[in-house]
C-alpha cells in the first residue's frame, strides 16, 4: 500500500473491479516517490471520485460537481508552495466543469488535474457522458449512443492540449498499463513542482458496475475498444 | 375501518429484501388496495443494511416512513440492530433464527417474536436462491394482507420469463412461498 | 398525429419519476432537456425510453445551466419543453429561471428535492422551497406546486404545462426524493378524455411570415437601460402575478372550524399530518390541518383567515423554516402563535406529528 494512502479507510469504497482505485494507486505511488506527501493538497469532484475524500493521508477537499479545478486553482494561487491536485471524472471534467478545465489550462495554472474516463456518469447510475462510445448503451441512450444526435466521443485530452501552453504536460494513460500511467502522473506532478506549468493526465478507467461487464469484457473494453477513440500517450511534454 | 398494514424488511445486500417488498406491494395494488413501497437509498448504501418499507391499506396511506411496524422482518444481525426500534407492543418481529448470539438484542417490547429458519429451509429443502421467496411467504403468512394466489401471480409476472424456460422453477418458487407461510404459522 | 399515451384510464403502481415521464407525455410535452442528478435521473431514463415512440425529443445537456437555457429555447420555439433537476442542479437552474421570470416564459421544471446545502444527500428534503419559490435575482414571479402523492405528481405535472402556457410564468412541480423513488398506486388518464383542455403552445420566435414584411419582427430582451423602464416592466408583471394569484393558489384543509390546533405543512409532510390528524380526531382531539398546494403564490386570504381565527398553529417541515418564512410573511400582523417543528433533510412521520401536537394541546 502506498505510504500516502490512509490505511484506516481501506479497503476503499469503490466497487470491485473499479478503475478509480488503480488510478489512485498510481497517484499514491507517484506522491511517495516524489516525497511530497507533506505539501500536497488533494481535491476531488462529485462522481465516484468523491469516494476518495478520505482516501489519502493528504489534506483533502471534496467540492461540487465539476468545480474541483477552480477550488484547487484557488488554493494554488493563494499558497503557491503547495502541490495541488484536482481529481475528477469525465463528466465532471469534460461536461459540467469543462469551462474550468479549459480555462485553467489556458491560464497555465500550476496545478495537476487528473481525470478518470470511464465513458459515462457512474455515480448517478450510468448516463451518457461526452466520452460515451458510439452505440454504447447508457441509461440516457437506451438504444445506444447515436452520434447523429448526440455527437461523437469528446477528445478531451487533445482539447486540453490544444489550449495548453508549450510548457504544459498533457497525457493520456490507461489502467491497462499502470507503470506507464504512474510515470505520466509523476511527470505531471514534476511539472508542477518545478513550477513549469499546467499539467493534466486523463486515465482510461473502468466501471464494471454500470457497464454491466464481467472481468473479461471489462478488460476487452479498456484494452481494445476505448483506445480506438482515446489514444494513449503524451500529447504535450516539456523536455 | 381504514387500517394500514406497515411492514419493514431489512437484510444484507443480496438477500433480496427490496424485491420481496416490491412484489408484495405490487400484488396488493393488483388486489385493488392502496400500496406504497420505499427503499432506503443513498450514496453510502453500498455495504450497508438494506431496508424496505411497505404499507398496504384500503384507504389513503400516510407518510412513506413510520416509526412502528406491524411486521418487522430482520434477516441478519445488523438488520436486527437496525430495526429493533421499529418494534412496538403491536409488532410481530420475525427474524432469521440462524443468526447466532442475537437473542439479547431482540426487541424487548415487541408483541410477538417469531424466529424462522429460512436460510436452513432454503438450503435443505429447496435452493438458496429462493430464500427471499420463503421470506415473502413468511410476510404474507404473518400479515394476511394479500391472498397467497395473488402473491404467486405477482411472482409469475416478475419471473414468468424464467419459468417459461424452466417450468420446474415455478413449482420451486411457489412451494417455497407456501413453506414460508407455514414457517410463521409454526413459529 | 402522435399516439395517445394513455388510451384508457388505468391503475398503475410505479415510482414518482416514472409518473412524471408519463404525465409529461399525457400533457403532450414535446421535448425534455436534462442533466443527470439523483433523485430525478429516472425521469430522463423513462423519457428516453418512451419518448421516441411518441415522436418526442430529448437532449442531454452539459450541465443544468444549459438544461435550463435550452428549455427556454424550446418554449421560445413554441414547444412544450421541460426539464427536471434537484439540489445543486436546482441552484444552477436559478440563472435560466430568472431569465424565464423576466421574459414571462412558460418553462416547466420538475424538482425532486434532496438534502442540502451543497451536494449533501441524494435522499430527501424540503430544503429547496426558498430557491424554487423566490430564487434567482428576481421577485419570485413563479408558480410552484408542492405535491404529496403520485396521483398529485401526475395531476400537477399535467397541470403545470397548462398553468405555464396560460399565465406565462415559469412553473415548477416541487416533489422530493421520497416521491421520486417510492412506488405507489395511482390512476393514469388522458387529460382530454377527462375534459381537461390542453393549452396549446405558441411560438415566440420562428413564427409564420417574413419579419418586417408580413409581420413585425419578434424582439425579446432581458436587459434594460433605465431604472424607469425596468420598474415599469417589473411592476406590470407583478400586477399580472397578483391578479392571477387567487385563481392559481390552491390548498387543502380539514377540521379547521372547531379545531383548537391547526397543523400546517406541505408536500409529503402533509401526508404525515393528514394521517395524524385523522388518528387524533378518532380519539376525540380537536385538531385540523391546512396545507398549501401552491407555495408560490400562497393561498393568502385563507391563511389570513386561519390566522385571524385564534387557534393554535403548528407548522411542520423538513427544512429549517423555509415554508415558515413564506407563511409568516402572509400571517404578519396576527397575534396567533405559530409553533414550529423543523427537521431539515429528514422525513417526518405521523407518529412525530401526533407527539408534537399533543405536546401543544397538553
Ligand atoms: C450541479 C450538479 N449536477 C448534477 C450532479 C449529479 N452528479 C453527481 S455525480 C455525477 C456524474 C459523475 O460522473 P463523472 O464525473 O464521469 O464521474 P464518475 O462517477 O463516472 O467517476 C452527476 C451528474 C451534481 N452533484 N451536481
Ligand atoms: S459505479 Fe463504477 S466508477 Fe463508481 S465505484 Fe462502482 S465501478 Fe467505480
Ligand atoms: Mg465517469
Amino acid at each position: 500500500m502506498p505510504q500516502s494512502w490512509r490505511a484506516d479507510t481501506k479497503p476503499h469504497k469503490f466497487c470491485p473491479g473499479c478503475g478509480h482505485g488503480l488510478v489512485l494507486k498510481c497517484l499514491g505511488q507517484a506522491i511517495d516517490e516524489l516525497g511530497i506527501q507533506g505539501k500536497t493538497v488533494f481535491g476531488c469532484d462529485i462522481g465516484c471520485s468523491l469516494l476518495s475524500w478520505d482516501f489519502f493521508n493528504l489534506d483533502s477537499v471534496q467540492t461540487h460537481h465539476g468545480r474541483t479545478t477552480p477550488v484547487v486553482t484557488g488554493i494554488k494561487r493563494a499558497r503557491p508552495e503547495l502541490i495541488c491536485i484536482a481529481y475528477m471524472g469525465d463528466g465532471g471534467g469534460y461536461s459540467i466543469g469543462v469551462q474550468h478545465l479549459i480555462s485553467a489550462a489556458a491560464r497555465d495554472e500550476k496545478i495537476t488535474a487528473i481525470l478518470a474516463n470511464n465513458t459515462q456518469y457512474a455515480m448517478t447510475g450510468g448516463q451518457m457522458a461526452p466520452t460515451t462510445m458510439p452505440g454504447q448503451k447508457t441509461e440516457t441512450t437506451p438504444y445506444g449512443r447515436d452520434p447523429e444526435t448526440t455527437g461523437f466521443p469528446l477528445h478531451g485530452q487533445e482539447m486540453v492540449a490544444s489550449v495548453s501552453r508549450e510548457e504544459a504536460y498533457v497525457a493520456r494513460g490507461s489502467i491497462a498499463n499502470l507503470r506507464q500511467l504512474k510515470s505520466f502522473i509523476k511527470k505531471a506532478l514534476e511539472n508542477q513542482m518545478k513550477e513549469i506549468g499546467f499539467s493534466f493526465v486523463e486515465a482510461l478507467s473502468a466501471c464494471p458496475t454500470n457497464w454491466r461487464t464481467n472481468a473479461a469484457e471489462t478488460w476487452d473494453f479498456i484494452e481494445e475498444k476505448m483506445p480506438v477513440y482515446f489514444k494513449v500517450g503524451e500529447t504535450r511534454k516539456n523536455e | 375501518m381504514n387500517k394500514t398494514t406497515k411492514i419493514v424488511l431489512a437484510g444484507e445486500g443480496g438477500q433480496g429484501v427490496q424485491s420481496v417488498a416490491e412484489i408484495i406491494a405490487e400484488a396488493a395494488n393488483e388486489e385493488g388496495k392502496q400500496a406504497l413501497y420505499i427503499p432506503n437509498f443513498g450514496v453510502e448504501q453500498r455495504g450497508g443494511v438494506s431496508v424496505a418499507y411497505v404499507q398496504i391499506s384500503d384507504g389513503d396511506i400516510g407518510a412513506p416512513k413510520f416509526q412502528t411496524g406491524d411486521i418487522v422482518v430482520a434477516l441478519s444481525d445488523r438488520a436486527v440492530r437496525r430495526t429493533v426500534n421499529y418494534a412496538g407492543p403491536g409488532t410481530t418481529f420475525v427474524y432469521e433464527s440462524g443468526i447466532e448470539g442475537i437473542e439479547s438484542e431482540l426487541p424487548q417490547k415487541a408483541g410477538r417474536i417469531l424466529p424462522i429458519p429460512a436460510i436452513d429451509v432454503a438450503k435443505n429443502e429447496f435452493h438458496p436462491r429462493v430464500f427471499n421467496i420463503i421470506i415473502m411467504g413468511a410476510v404474507i403468512g404473518a400479515t394476511g394482507v394479500i391472498p397467497l394466489e395473488r402473491a404467486k401471480a405477482a411472482v409469475e409476472k416478475k419471473l414468468g420469463y424464467k419459468f417459461e424456460k424452466q417450468p420446474k422453477l415455478r413449482d420451486l418458487n411457489f412451494k417455497a412461498m407456501e413453506r414460508g407461510v407455514e414457517l410463521v404459522a409454526e413459529a | 398525429m402522435s399516439k395517445k399515451i394513455v388510451e384508457q384510464e388505468k391503475r398503475a403502481f410505479m415510482t414518482g419519476n416514472e409518473v412524471v415521464a408519463w404525465a409529461a407525455l399525457a400533457a403532450k410535452a414535446d421535448i425534455m432537456y436534462g442533466y443527470p442528478i439523483t433523485p430525478q435521473n429516472e425521469i430522463m431514463h423513462y423519457w428516453t425510453r418512451m419518448a421516441p415512440k411518441y415522436e418526442k425529443s430529448f437532449l442531454q445537456t452539459e450541465d443544468e445551466l444549459s438544461a435550463g437555457f435550452t428549455t427556454i429555447g424550446g418554449v421560445m420555439a413554441g414547444r412544450k419543453a421541460f426539464t427536471a433537476t434537484a439540489g445543486p442542479g436546482n441552484t444552477l437552474m436559478q440563472e435560466p429561471m430568472s431569465m424565464a421570470e423576466m421574459m414571462r416564459l412558460p418553462t416547466v421544471v420538475v424538482v425532486q428535492q434532496r438534502g442540502g446545502p451543497s451536494t449533501a444527500t441524494v435522499i430527501y428534503s424540503q430544503q429547496e422551497v426558498t430557491m424554487t419559490s423566490i430564487g434567482g435575482n428576481g421577485e419570485g414571479m413563479r408558480i410552484v406546486y408542492s405535491t404529496s402523492s403520485h396521483q398529485e405528481l401526475y395531476d400537477y405535472t399535467i397541470k403545470a404545462f397548462n398553468t405555464a402556457w396560460k399565465y406565462r410564468f415559469p412553473t415548477f412541480v416541487l416533489g422530493d426524493g421520497y416521491q421520486a423513488k417510492m412506488r405507489e398506486s395511482l390512476t393514469l388518464y388522458d387529460p382530454e378524455a377527462r375534459g381537461i383542455e390542453l393549452i396549446p403552445p405558441e411560438a415566440y420566435v420562428g413564427k409564420e411570415g417574413v419579419p418586417g414584411k408580413d409581420r413585425p419582427p419578434a424582439h425579446f430582451r432581458n436587459t434594460y437601460n433605465m431604472e424607469e423602464e425596468l420598474y415599469e416592466l417589473v411592476m406590470d408583471a407583478l400586477q399580472d402575478y397578483e391578479k392571477i394569484s387567487p385563481d392559481v393558489a390552491e390548498y387543502h384543509s380539514a377540521g379547521i372550524e372547531d379545531a383548537e390546533l391547526v397543523i400546517v405543512g406541505h408536500g409529503i409532510v402533509y401526508r404525515a399530518i393528514k394521517a395524524a390528524v385523522e388518528a387524533m380526531r378518532e380519539k376525540g382531539l380537536r385538531v385540523g390541518y391546512f396545507r398549501p398546494v401552491t407555495l408560490r403564490p400562497l393561498p393568502v386570504p385563507q391563511i389570513k383567515e386561519l390566522m385571524a381565527s385564534n387557534k393554535q398553529i403548528l407548522l411542520m417541515e423538513s427544512s429549517y423554516g423555509q415554508l415558515a418564512r413564506l407563511f409568516k410573511d402572509v400571517a404578519y400582523g396576527s397575534s396567533t402563535k405559530i409553533n414550529t417543528f423543523f427537521k431539515p433533510g429528514m422525513g417526518i412521520t405521523a407518529e412525530e406529528v401526533e407527539a408534537a401536537a399533543r405536546e401543544i394541546l397538553k
